[in-house]
Formats: structure tokens, sequence, C-alpha cells
């Protein structure tokens, strides 16, 4: 487990993923959630489309939790991400 | 390519397709007599379609799709086999390069070339910008001409948000372009995008201070004639008006309508001077006059109108949108549209009936129609 984060994805964008419900990203040392949504941008592109606009910038309505935190509370994309820690992506309440 | 959406069985090969986009999800029909369909759908459930582009050149058919999630974003898919199966471009077909720093928020327009221009595609987008494909839809270039226009500081935004809504190639001229954006009004290029000049003379902004601006203009949709592509109509917010020389100016035509706001105009596949508006009651009301909808159409260029509405359903209190309208290229021509309480009338005779074809959608955004076989 040490060196790996484990990523939750919602049942919708589950088929951008290859069918999975999770993914177990490489963290290293521990390293910016930014950077692990590009390394997870690389391997499913439409995936990372989905998440973050071609600026980089979380989609409004995207929610991503660390450890039940909303990164939005921390220090969003530069929120440090240490291995053992779960990532859970939640669509915000929006629409009509 | 990543495949993006569950198949759905293709609706069986048919002379007459029709394809509405609404604010939750897809629906495409196909007919024989452009009276009874078989519709499949919803294709992208809760996904809002405001843009559609039906390429039929080259003996095939390919339907574009603009999409846009609240949550997950905007996009475009393209489906070679009518439905059954949708594609969508790994890293987008439309992005932003990142020194605009800018994000595509939703697209407006996708507008096939003229026919002996295989391949190239257009694009409208929020924020206002204009884009090209020569690769059928799978990848756009943005045109910097327009993206970098000194007046863009000055562009506003409708209620819709800030787009270029409109793109029309001249079928004559591959170097001229049209372009109409709200707000901002209409743009002509006449060195394929190179460089864009207003082109609004004539065309009021009761929002502004100055009736007739350079630019500033609302202007909600402008249709080409098929014969003469230096005639253009617009269906501007207040004023319907006829183009006779490329868009340099521009006459009121609106004397014989009930009302002269609207969002969409539509001009014939063969005959000129012939167009189709859609009135609505403005800006204290946004219905059609008296609850009654009816299609008005002329037949001379704007000096006279024909009120249609029969076979349309009474009372009607939703709007027509800009792009919820569209003629096909069949023989008599049909006409199609959409409310934003989900009613789709088809008209196999240019207007003069309408069959509700589909009814109780969600809001109808767009509208597109083709014919696909012989």
């Amino acid at each position: 487990m040490a060196g790996e984060v484990n990523l939750l994805v919602p049942r919708l964008l589950q088929p951008l993923v290859g069918g999975s419900g999770e993914l177990q990203l490489d963290v290293g040392e521990g390293a910016p959630l930014g950077e692990l949504l590009d390394a997870v941008a690389a391997q499913f592109p439409v995936f990372g489309r989905r998440l973050r606009d071609e600026t980089g910038t979380l989609r409004r309505f995207v929610n991503i939790y660390v450890d039940g935190d909303d990164v939005r509370r921390l220090q969003g994309l530069k929120t440090r991400i240490a291995a053992g820690q779960e990532l859970m992506i939640i669509q915000s309440v929006a629409g009509g | 390519m990543t495949v993006t959406d569950e198949p759905v069985a293709a609706p069986p090969h048919a002379t007459h397709l029709l394809a509405v986009g609404t604010k939750k999800g897809l629906w495409l029909g196909t007919s024989e007599d452009r009276v009874n369909y078989t519709f499949t759908g919803p294709h992208f459930l809760m996904q809002e379609i405001p843009s559609i582009g039906i390429d039929t050149r080259g003996g095939k058919t390919r339907i574009l799709v603009g999409l846009r999630s609240e949550h997950w974003g905007p996009t475009v898919s393209h489906s070679d086999d009518l439905g059954a199966s949708w594609q969508e471009p790994e890293h987008g077909a439309i992005t932003f390069p990142p020194d605009t720093g800018a994000a595509l928020e939703r697209v407006w327009q996708i507008q096939p070339d003229a026919q002996g221009r295989a391949g190239v595609v257009w694009a409208g987008c929020e924020p206002i910008s204009v884009w090209k494909s020569t690769d059928g839809g799978e990848h756009f270039e943005l045109n910097r001409g327009l993206w970098d226009h000194p007046h863009r500081s000055e562009w506003g935004a409708g209620f819709g948000g800030a787009a270029a809504h409109t793109v029309l190639p001249s079928p004559a001229d591959p170097a001229t372009i049209h372009v109409a954006m709200s707000t901002g009004g209409v743009y002509r290029s006449t060195d394929a995008g190179e460089s864009w000049q207003p082109r609004n003379k004539g065309i009021g902004a009761s929002f502004m201070p100055e009736e007739t601006p350079e630019f500033g203009q609302c202007v909600h949709k402008v249709a080409r004639d098929p014969n003469r592509p230096e005639v253009l109509f617009a269906q501007n917010h207040g004023g319907v008006y006829r183009s006779g020389d490329n868009g340099d100016t521009w006459d009121y035509i609106a004397g014989g309508l009930p009302a002269d706001f609207g969002f969409t105009i539509l001009t014939h596949p063969r005959r000129s001077d012939t167009a189709w508006v859609i009135p609505l009651i403005a800006d204290a009301q946004r219905i059609p006059p008296e609850g009654k909808l009816a299609v008005h159409r002329t037949d001379d260029g704007g000096k006279s109108w024909t009120r249609l509405a029969d076979g349309l359903v009474e009372p009607e209190y939703n709007v027509v949108l800009r792009d919820a309208a569209a003629v096909d290229t069949a023989e008599p021509a049909g006409l199609f549209f959409g409310t934003r309480g989900g009613t789709v009338y088809a008209s196999a005779d240019e207007g003069v009936h309408f069959t509700p074809v589909l009814a109780q959608l969600p809001d109808v955004l767009c509208v597109r129609a083709a014919t696909i076989g012989a």
C-alpha cells in the first residue's frame, strides 16, 4: 500500500477508466493532487477532461474529497496527497 | 477515440433524419414521409445538446453534437451510424490553446461547410469564438483573427451567455464567412478568417444608447439565401432584417409581422427570398403573440408575410430558441422546430401543415434535419 492512494470513481465516469470504480495511483513520497490528476489524465484523457477544463481548473461542480475533506477547503489542486489516503470524486448538487 | 455513450439501436434506414437536442438529451428520428417518425433516445441522457450538425457530404451521414454536462463540462461527439455508437476524440475536438487562458463553456453551433469542401466543419462557441475543422469535425482549430479582435473587450453576454452562435461560410467564396454573436452582432471576413469587420449597419440595438451602433447588437440568428450568397436574413433582438449586399447594409423587413422579436430565422434550401421566422412578443412578455404559436413565411424577401399555424397546438406559451428550428433539402422542403415546452413539429410542405412528432421533452435547444437516403 505504501506509495499508493485510492481514487474512487463515480459510476457515471467508470466507463472512461475501463469500467473500474477504483484506481490505484502511485503517489511516491507524496504529490500535489494536480500532479496525480495529470497522471490519470495521461492514461485516461477523456476522464481527465471531465474533471478539469483545459486550463487545468477543477470543474465547478466536481468535488474531490481527500479522506473526507473537500480539497477546495484545503489547498485545492495543490493539496499534497500522501500514500494511504483516499480520494473520492463526487458530483455536487447542480442543474434542474 | 473513446466511445462515450451506451449504444442505442440505430433507427431503421430511412429517407429523412430529424435530430432533436434538448436540455437533457438527444432524440433521433427517421421517417419516410416526414410525418410518421421512429425515434431513438434519449442519447446522452442528462446532457445538454445545444448544437447539432448533420454532415451528409460524400454520401455518408455523420451526426456531430455539442454536448454539455453541468458537472462534467462540454465536449463534441460524433456518430457515423445514426446514433448507434458515438465517438469522442480523446483530447477533445474543441479545446482552447494554453496561451488563451480560456476554457470551452459551450458549443453553440456546428456547421458543415459547402458541398464541395469535404471535411470542413465550422463551430461557434462560448466564450465567443469560431473554430474550423478540416477532418470532419474531429479536431477544430481556433480562429485567431476573431479571438484577437480589438472589439473583444466590448462584446457582451446575452441571457444565454456570450457566444458566437452562427457561422455561415459562403458557398460561393471560401474566403467569405459571416459570424453572428450575442452580443456583438454580425461580423464578416473576406480573407478566410484572417480579419473580421462588423457588418451591422441598419440593425437596431434598443438596449444601447445609440440605436444603430457599429457593433454590439444582439443578433439572434442569421441565414443565407441559397442562390445569392450576398443576400442574408437576420432575426435580431428586436427587428427582422435583410441584406442584399453581403451584410454591408441591412433593411428592416418586419413590417408585416405581428412582432419583430424572435430567436430563429431560416431560409429555403433552393428558392431565393423565402424565409421563415417565429415571432415572439418582447420584451415585457416573451411568448408567442396572444399565446398562439405561428410560423411566418415570406416569399418576397420580407415585403409580405404569411401566417402558418395549421397543426400547431394552442395555447402555447413557450418560445422557440435560435437553433431549435431547421429546414431540410427535400422537395418540397421540410420545416421543423421545437419549443422550450418540449413539443417538436414537422412539416413536409414548407410550413403549410405541421404535425407534432414529439412532445413533453425537456427544453428543445437544437433541431436539425437532413435527407439521408434516396
